[in-house]
């Protein structure tokens, strides 16, 4: 590349945009299906097909354990994956701000590139577009995704019933901390870093042996705290969860005890929650403790006749308190 | 310790406390006057645990829901002139002033800033010379050091565009204010833990003394609350009225003298007002006039007619603030006064009394009632 | 009022400590706190330490225990009687 940094004349359609696209773009994603270059590409689904998008415009772009690329694919392939569907090709539209560094960008869509082929998909079109400086913050990107969706599932949050598990795949807020810690001046060690994950795999192999679990969600912003109270109100029933099930990493709780957060607010990027029914709870659990991005997946609570539309968490102490649905942006406090 | 043990040793102090109460031959009233107090207990479930003739009241502990509106209205004021940035605690940012809130000053274009510390505010100020960063400088005996070391900082490193917008307040002024009142009725302070760090115990003497109320510091974990209750209820059934202190572990009976003695130099007594409660005498902290020069509102007085006029609400924040009426005796709460949209700063606040009877199930709750 | 958590300090420089509380550290003010020292365990309190922790605070549920039932009761008895029930 004759230049190191992303120009206007990159988007302009040209010789530059043309460069860009086989020098950066194309090495990265490369795949038959893309490699046509045609102004969309055709694919072939097995039935009913599953479809979302996603825009991620995260600060800083590059933090422990990855970047906005990593976020662009995970997050559309777990989309999908939590609707009961195996991704198969996304999209990736990348909005990119006059003067970002080429080198970042080769990393980004390197990182998408690693997380397509971890996830078992294609990036199969796409678009790029750079705006002036200061029309936005380095680079956005957008991703839309489509799956197969398995066939025998029915993921709905009115299938929720009174006495079905409640499993969470993991330790909660990890990707919050390596965003948030950066912020606000404090260090975290090597160990703690995004969770930031596709879970494509565990999810298909979650219903394969109970193709009738009721909800799968991926608990981002928010939180588990929100997943849980979408589902309470969507379901109609109660929810009660044990403080002490909730794995949270010693160094999560130190950033919320010093900046004033409740984990169960922070967002996860390769987390899911699900709904089981109770007696196939501890198989749900076997295989998702088999994958990697599930070995410490365990039962936080139930769903309950009582208390319909809410969400009860049993304290340390062995009170019961509510708790409620995310409030905006979580800023760190004093108080 | 693992949870297990906690919460056996939780239940062994309940069923102690229970025993104790009863004792009393009444219902006991007892206040945290600490906000963060305030969150503790209901994040816990311990109003849940205590037994019915032991009842909880929270005082006027949260820094945000005491500060008048005519604070955040000049804090609002002061955003939207554009050579300032405001530093601030997150706590601030939605709390309502008369007519809107910094957040909404954030949204239409004012440059403010969270910040964990208040000597965050520094490099701010370094790396925008032609602006004038304000601090916030809200909060008790505990943050008033913080923001004093602050502007000492700023002296001795030559920053003159660092100024502070103040309205510390002081705690036992209020305690006194709020005992003389006739209508709060409490028969014991949970006494806040991390502004007697900085003060020491020896400052609730004078009162505990002259009111015959007894008084416990603790810490804010939930054993640490049940051994203050536990203490409370036992010298009130034992005619007693003294300072204890079950937060050893940081709190001495001289406090930190280094942070007495820097908020000192900086800062004088004053009278102010507080929410709902009207001018406490000598209940808050003004700059001294060796520090002018580091005050906004002397540097740059706002116009009178940069705020607006005050407004009347039949929101009750200011006797709620006061133990005299629970949250839901309020005819706005959980009506017209939620905490996506609250009237009063008690709905606002993490801490504030209202929020938290709102988010942890009003007051005591109970799972499937 | 004020959230202040326990940290570790692991350094101090011209009254700027770095402190660890769960393996994440920042950069703290010494400013209030000149008496502590590497090693210590201090109260932090937006950005600055406020106080030196000195004692465990676990073993006093237990005395407070002890001392309700009268008994001499030693902090290890409770704790193994909480363990075993």
């Amino acid at each position: 590349m004759v230049s190191d940094k992303v120009t206007l004349a990159h988007g302009a359609g040209g010789k530059l945009s043309q460069e860009l696209m086989e020098e950066v773009i194309l090495p990265a994603y490369g795949n038959p299906l893309l490699n046509e270059l045609h102004d969309g590409a055709q694919v072939q689904m097995g039935g009913q097909v599953a479809f979302t998008t996603d825009s991620y415009v995260v600060q800083p772009l590059f933090f422990a354990g990855g970047n906005i690329g990593k976020l662009a694919v995970c997050g559309t392939v777990n989309d999908l994956s939590m609707t009961g569907a195996v991704p198969r090709y996304l999209s990736a539209g990348l909005i990119i701000e006059e003067g970002f560094p080429i080198k970042d960008l080769k990393e980004i869509v390197a990182t998408m590139r690693k997380m397509a082929d971890e996830a078992g998909i294609y990036i199969v079109t796409g678009d790029t577009k750079v705006v002036e400086k200061g029309k936005a913050d380095g680079i956005f990107i957008n991703t839309a995704g489509i799956g197969d969706v398995i066939r025998g599932t029915h993921i709905a949050p009115q299938n929720v019933k009174p006495g079905m598990k409640i499993i969470l795949s993991g330790y909660i807020g990890d990707h919050a901390a390596a965003i948030l810690a950066g912020r606000h001046g404090l260090t975290l060690p090597d160990t703690v870093k995004t969770d930031c994950a596709p879970l494509c795999h565990m999810t298909k192999a979650m219903l394969e042996a109970a193709p009738d679990i009721a909800v799968l969600r991926d608990p981002t912003r928010g939180g588990v705290a929100a997943v849980l109270n979408e589902i309470a109100a969507a379901s109609n029933c109660g929810i009660l969860i044990d403080e002490d099930a909730i794995p949270i990493h010693e160094e999560v709780q130190g950033v919320c005890d010093i900046l004033g957060f409740d984990p169960l607010y922070l967002a996860n990027e390769g987390k899911c929650v699900a709904f089981v029914p109770a007696d196939e709870a501890q198989g749900v659990l076997a295989v998702m403790q088999a994958n990697k991005y599930g070995r410490d997946a365990r039962i936080i609570g139930e769903v309950t006749e009582q208390a319909k539309g809410q969400v009860g968490l049993r304290t340390a102490i062995g009170g019961i308190r509510v708790v409620d649905m995310p409030l905006g942006n979580i800023v760190p406090r004093i108080c | 310790m693992n949870k297990n043990a906690e919460r056996e040793l939780a239940q062994k102090l309940v069923t102690e406390i229970k025993t104790m109460a009863d004792k009393a031959g009444r219902k006991l009233r007892f206040m945290e006057v600490c906000g963060t107090h305030t969150v503790s207990i209901f994040r816990a479930g311990i109003r849940q645990l205590l037994p019915d003739n032991v009842e909880l009241v929270s005082g006027p502990g949260c820094p945000v829901c005491v500060t008048p509106d005519d604070y955040m209205d000049k804090a609002i004021a002061y955003a939207q002139h554009p050579d300032v940035i405001i530093t601030t605690f997150g706590d601030m940012l939605k709390v309502p002033g008369t007519k809107s809130s910094l957040g909404e000053a954030k949204t239409n274009g004012a440059d403010i800033r969270i910040v964990y510390s208040p000597l965050d505010s520094i490099p701010i100020a370094k790396e925008n010379p032609d602006k004038k960063v304000v601090f916030l400088a809200v909060g008790f005996e505990t943050t008033a050091p913080t923001a004093a070391a602050t502007v000492l900082a700023a002296e001795q490193q030559g920053v003159k565009n660092l100024f502070m917008l103040s309205a510390q307040k002081l705690v036992p002024p209020v305690m006194e204010a709020l005992l003389s009142d006739a209508q709060v009725r409490v028969d014991g302070f949970i006494l806040p833990g991390h502004v007697s760090v900085v003060t020491g115990t020896g400052i609730y003497e004078p009162i505990v003394a002259k009111y015959h109320v007894p008084g416990v510091v603790t810490g804010f974990e939930p054993l640490q609350i049940l051994r203050a209750l536990y203490r409370l209820v036992k010298q009130v059934v034992n005619g007693e009225a003294k300072v204890e202190n079950e937060y050893e572990a940081v709190v001495r009976p001289e406090g930190n003298p280094v942070s007495q003695r820097i908020t000192d130099t900086v800062y004088e007594p004053v009278d102010t007002g507080w929410r709902g409660m009207g001018v406490v005498p000598r209940s808050g902290l003004k700059m001294r006039e060796a520090y002018k020069s580091y005050d906004i509102e002397a540097v740059m007085p706002l116009a009178v007619a940069e705020l607006p006029a005050p407004k009347k609400t039949a929101c009750r924040c200011g006797e709620v603030l006061r133990g005299i009426v629970t949250p839901p005796q309020c005819p706005l709460f959980a009506k017209a006064c939620v905490p996506t949209h609250a009237i009063g700063p008690c709905m606002v606040s993490v801490e504030g009394v209202c929020a938290a009877w709102y988010k942890y199930g009003q007051g005591r709750f109970e799972y499937g009632k | 009022m004020c959230l202040a958590v326990p940290a570790k300090v692991l350094e101090i420089e011209n009254a700027i400590g770095k402190v660890e509380i769960s393996g994440v550290s920042r950069e703290v003010s010494m400013m209030l706190l000149p008496e502590a020292k590497v090693g210590d365990f201090v109260l932090v309190h937006a950005g600055f330490a406020m106080q030196i922790v000195d004692e465990k605070d676990a073993e006093e549920t237990n005395a407070l225990l002890a001392e309700m039932k009268g008994a001499p009761r030693t902090v290890d008895t409770i704790e193994e009687s909480v363990a075993h029930e």
